[in-house]
């Protein structure tokens, strides 16, 4: 457990070390957080062109000129997939993960630098095919993020299917690379490098999160790769794993006997997971936050650790509830749907933890606090729509339409970004020496949390009344006509809320240089990040390696001097 | 700060509650056997649903408000838990959901376990970038062979599906664009996809199926009523997806006799 002074190494010099190709977890952190950021900000304007086409699908935007029905669809696709892999996965876990995971358990660095490195840069090739594919002749693929097969698998069913399309499956394979190099990094590092006296039950909640996710995305990951490699097969060598004997627009295509389902199942033996690879890290820093403003210990630490574990196991059995309609067995649909009813469980227990850790506390509402509270209302909202669609028979009505897409964005989309907004307001003091700007942070969460529901409520609304999904316009279906007035109020809801970012990237920005200097602990945290210089040297601890004597989260201990005891504080409490 | 939180966050509830209980938008006007029973468990889990979403967010909303930080010198209270507590919740949380789950079931296996029953009305429904056929078997009640090369979607109905005109089977095939099933008998349906994925959805029969290329899926309703019913595509088919559109004609069995004679007539 204390191998760590083999894993010690030099402060680099000279820019291209320090900043570029890094082997500093702290740096490689940031890089993660930026490209992030870079895709956020793409994925978000890709899905505004997207709203104003849904409510006015003949305008002429400056710049990007006609959107058609399949620009439509290219924007579609791009979006759904640059903000799951390249923002949800890439944010809370490798950026996040990478800068607090090593400090939060007290080691120098991650286990592998060089790895670490690498499965940066990966991640940066990857996001740039990704980008390369609007620029492929045809444009970006249009078969959705899901890319379901034959769709996805036959180079003439639609524009961008051709060159786009490869581009696109190469780049998510590059990113399962990537990918399974973080999740083995992670794994390792919590596994060996935690200081003396850091137990596994003594962890902070991030760190569990952070753990768990790197599991489930050694496990998730090698599966897409390997679903993404027999993809560019059938695509390019004329195999069959994914297409039967199919003719497209009277064209007979060579393919036999293959399976479209065999993708389905490949895809969300992945997808599922990735909901939770998503979410959990929001989670942790959830709880974390809760905790600390709260100034009171979590409610169930266990309870909440053991609920991480069940909503990791749980995840890997429950992927045939996004193949309800699709043609598997009907027999299946029932073991999935038991599953899924069960991955509730877990998921509320948390819930009740976090307003358990609310009572009888003190809570102090600095932005980063608003987020977390933020987060459990989303996540609460978002979770709830869930025992609906994995009732297969509720499933019938409610499967690829809007309440779906409202389902999935207030839980793994809009509340995991609560969990990233949550992370960038606590530890920007920490990253960057300096701190955000209040006023702005709070100005930015009410127009976020209000601007988010007004958009992604309505979507539940627009699914009941059967509005399918990945419908360009509204414009061929006549029972479709009476719902646009509120099509309209989300597309406006958007405006407002993209808008109210900008307030974000402002704060951001100008709090990393013209903020107030911080102290090495502004929130009054106990956990190990705030026991170390602002921002941390280069092995975390200058030179020391931290002994750690109690659990992450001792705030108000009677009898204890202050109302917070740091993990580090040979005294304090003794009714533990 | 905390009571600005309660106010957004009871507002927030208030309103996304109102527009469910005022049911400003809700499931279309049912018209088939199984939408009674699925709308009933629909209302029931939204009810359910309903009273958590209310309960948690208010609960969130009213302890952010009371705990806050007031600058007074409360104490706050120093505890990691309650394992009692904690296994109450649980409990009942598990209780709620797989007994929710188990209280839908004998509907799916009813739709999806069970075949049509006999003396049902036979169509197969076929999918194909942008379009939706429909093929009655004729007096026979065989459907006549179809094959991939005869397929010729530009000339529609019969060529689109590619039937074989040599095969006796299919001499009295009916293929049209427009479904006119008769009210009140079951309709057996066989579903096919030419091309790509597509998925036959009637938002008022509560009814949805993929059509998967390479699979025939056997899948049955009862219309209710009469009168005429869209089919909007439900599975992501390429870019005319949001115009791959059928109709669904529910007529009386009297209208329906006459329907499907005047197309074997035509066909003679």
């Amino acid at each position: 457990m204390v191998a760590q002074d083999a894993h010690a190494h030099a402060g680099p010099q000279g820019f291209i070390r320090k900043y570029v190709f890094s082997l500093d977890h702290k740096v490689i952190g940031l890089q993660y957080y930026f490209l992030a950021l870079a895709a956020v900000f793409v994925g978000m304007f890709l899905s505004l062109l997207m709203r104003i086409h849904m409510i006015w699908p003949t305008a002429i935007l400056p710049l990007v000129g006609e959107i058609r029905p399949e620009t439509y669809l290219q924007l579609l696709t791009m979006h759904g997939t640059i903000m799951v892999f390249f923002v949800l996965t890439t944010a809370p876990q490798s950026g996040f993960g990478n800068y607090f995971l090593p400090i939060q358990i007290g080691a120098p660095d991650m286990a592998f630098p060089v790895l670490n490195m690498l499965s940066f840069w990966t991640t940066f090739v990857a996001f740039v095919v990704m980008l390369a594919a609007f620029f492929a002749v045809g444009g970006a693929p249009l078969h959705g993020w899901t890319g379901y097969a034959p769709l996805s698998a036959l180079t003439n069913s639609g524009p961008g299917e051709q060159l786009g399309a490869d581009l696109w499956i190469t780049s998510i394979a590059i990113f399962c690379i990537a990918s399974l190099m973080g999740a083995l990094n992670f794994i390792t590092t919590v596994l060996d490098l935690r200081a003396k006296g850091m137990t596994m039950m003594r962890m902070p909640l991030t760190c569990w999160a952070w753990l768990i996710t790197a599991i489930l995305g050694l496990l998730a990951f090698g599966v897409l790769l390997s679903a993404g490699i027999l993809l560019l097969l059938d695509r390019n060598l004329g195999t069959s794993f994914y297409v039967p004997l199919v003719v497209v627009n009277g064209q007979v295509m060579g393919h036999k006997g293959g399976s479209p389902l065999l993708w389905q199942h490949l895809f969300w033996f992945f997808g599922h997971p990735e909901v939770y690879i998503a979410i959990l890290p929001g989670m942790g820093v959830a709880s974390q936050l809760l905790s600390t403003f709260a100034r009171k210990p979590i409610f169930g630490y266990k309870a909440m650790v053991y609920a991480i574990m069940a909503i990791g196991i749980l995840g890997f059995v429950v992927w045939g509830h996004h193949m309800f309609m699709s043609g598997m067995s009907p027999y299946s649909a029932f073991a999935f749907s038991i599953m899924t009813m069960a991955i509730g469980v877990p998921s509320a227990i948390k819930t009740f933890n976090w307003l358990g850790t609310l009572y009888k506390a003190k809570i102090r509402f600095q932005t980063p606090m608003l987020y977390a509270i933020g987060f459990v209302s989303l996540f609460v909202s978002g979770g709830l729509s869930g025992p609906f669609l994995a009732q297969p028979v509720l499933d019938i009505p409610l499967h690829d339409t809007a309440f779906v897409v409202g389902h999935f964005h207030l839980i793994m989309g809009v509340a995991a970004i609560f969990g990233m907004f949550a992370g960038t307001y606590y530890w920007f003091p920490k990253m960057f020496g300096r701190m955000m700007n209040e006023s702005l942070g709070r100005i930015h969460f009410v127009f976020t949390l209000i601007g988010t529901y007004c958009i992604f409520m309505p979507m539940h609304y627009l699914g009941m009344a059967g509005q399918p999904r990945r419908y360009s316009q509204f414009t061929e279906v006549a029972y479709l006509q009476h719902l646009m007035p509120l099509n309209r109020f989300i597309t406006y809801a958007a405006f407002v809320t993209i808008a109210a970012q900008v307030i974000f990237v402002i704060n951001l920005f100008w709090s990393m240089f013209k903020g107030p200097k911080a102290s090495d602990n502004p929130w009054e945290s106990t956990t190990l990040e705030w026991t170390t210089a602002t921002p941390p040297p280069h092995d975390n601890f200058a030179g020391h390696t931290p002994v750690v004597y109690h659990g992450p989260y001792e705030y108000s201990v009677p009898g204890a001097a202050k109302d917070y005891v740091m993990q580090t504080d040979p005294a304090g409490v003794t009714a533990h | 700060m905390g009571l600005a939180l309660l106010v957004i966050i009871w507002l927030i509830t208030f309103f996304s509650t109102y527009f469910f209980v005022a049911q400003t938008w809700w499931l279309p006007h049912g018209a088939a056997k199984a939408a009674e029973f699925i709308d009933h468990q629909f209302a029931l889990t939204y009810v359910l649903m309903g009273i958590v979403f209310v309960a948690a967010q208010g609960a969130l909303g009213w302890l952010a408000w009371k705990y806050r930080d007031d600058g007074s010198s409360r104490k706050v209270e120093y505890s990691h838990g309650n394992t009692k507590l904690e296994l109450i919740w649980t409990t009942l949380t598990a209780v709620l959901f797989v007994g929710l789950n188990l209280m839908g079931s004998h509907v799916w296996a009813s739709e999806r376990f069970e075949p049509a029953a006999a003396g049902s009305v036979p169509v197969e429904v076929t999918g194909m970038q942008f379009a939706w056929y429909f093929r009655y078997p004729g007096p026979d009640g065989k459907y006549g062979r179809t094959e991939a090369k005869l397929m010729d979607p530009s000339a529609g109905n019969d060529a689109a599906i590619g039937l074989d005109t040599t095969d006796p089977a299919a001499k009295d095939d009916v293929v049209t664009g427009t479904m006119y099933p008769p009210v009140k008998r079951e309709v057996d349906i066989t579903l096919r996809a030419v091309d790509v994925i597509h998925s036959f959805f009637v938002p008022s029969f509560r009814f949805k199926q993929d059509a998967v290329p390479g699979l025939a899926i056997h899948m049955h309703f009862t219309p209710t009523e009469i009168g005429e019913y869209e089919i909007p595509c439900a599975e992501l088919c390429g870019l005319g997806h949001y115009k791959m559109h059928g109709m669904l004609h529910v007529v009386s069995q009297e209208d329906f006799d006459k329907w499907l004679a005047a197309r074997e007539a035509e066909k003679q």
